[in-house]
């Protein structure tokens, strides 16, 4: 996936109308219609939502004589959890780094033990 | 009590909240000291493409804090404010200065679970799901196009 595609599906779903048409389609498909109901806007701005939320690959309105009902593209799905995922593994890569410091931290600390106990936190103020 | 040594991770579908969970080989002390100690903090934080250099730190409740991450020539500054620190818990913002209007709370909590292991949680709460969206997105693309500064906020941000 480019970084085009990505911002395109970002800024889709950045607002909070095309949000929630998302979150119905994920109930199933829906006409139009259907999707235009629990909104006070014109069937024209329903429309123009979903013209960008097309773009960005996220639903599919198959065009033909007969209105057909907007599908949701599970790619939006894809596309969260790969952000999450990413997220998830830069915080284990950090948290691998604290690890490293805690371990050296426990040898520190054991030789302290050792030697005489320091209920100081004076290490607060180093820095 | 399972083990979590793999960091966990849940987006809120309700909130503007990311969650973290993870489970380290160290007491709550130390934990606590990794997070409040300025020199040890930097060793950590990175990441390690990254230098840390700590420019402001008071870590005591009331107390703020600033760094400044550098990377291939370029600043990048983050700064917050320590609202609450103490042994179990720590509450602080968390702002880019990139990005200036966009602070995060963040409250992490250390919980001892005995033998020498304490579990780290946090949670981030943005001012909305876009900010939300956009936090998670730019490690997303971190991958695709690094050196974007946008995305330092990722690479820097440690106590999310």
């Amino acid at each position: 996936m480019t970084a085009d595609t990505l911002s395109r599906v970002f800024s889709a779903l950045a607002d909070p109308t095309r949000r929630s048409m998302v979150a119905r389609l994920a109930e199933g498909d829906a006409t139009v219609n259907q999707l235009a109901e629990p909104y006070r806007m014109t069937l024209q701005a329903v429309y123009k939502h979903l013209r960008v939320l097309e773009d960005a690959g996220l639903v599919s309105r198959p065009r033909g004589p007969q209105p057909r009902p907007v599908h949701l593209e599970t790619k939006v799905f894809d596309v969260m959890d790969a952000w999450i995922e990413r997220y998830r593994r830069r915080a284990e890569q950090r948290y691998r780094r604290l690890d490293a410091v805690l371990a050296a931290m426990n040898e520190t600390d054991d030789k302290k033990d050792g030697a005489h106990h320091d209920q100081d936190h004076g290490d607060n103020h180093r820095g | 009590m399972t083990k979590i040594m793999e960091t966990t991770i849940e987006a809120d579908p309700k909130l503007p909240i990311i969650r973290m969970t993870r489970d380290f080989a160290a007491t709550p002390e130390q934990l606590f000291r990794a997070h409040t100690d300025p020199a040890l903090f930097a060793q950590w934080i990175g990441p390690s493409a990254m230098d840390t250099r700590i420019e402001h730190w008071d870590a005591r409740s009331g107390g703020s804090w600033r760094f400044v991450s550098v990377r291939e020539g370029v600043e990048y500054a983050f700064r917050g404010c320590f609202h609450e620190v103490r042994p179990d818990r720590i509450v602080q913002t968390f702002t880019f200065e990139g990005d200036p209007d966009g602070v995060a709370l963040e409250t992490l909590w250390f919980e001892d679970l005995g033998d020498g292991r304490t579990r780290l949680r946090t949670q981030s709460l943005v001012d909305s799901f876009e900010g939300r969206d956009a936090w998670l997105a730019s490690g997303m693309e971190i991958g695709v196009n690094e050196g974007y500064a946008k995305l330092d906020r990722m690479l820097a941000d440690g106590a999310v």
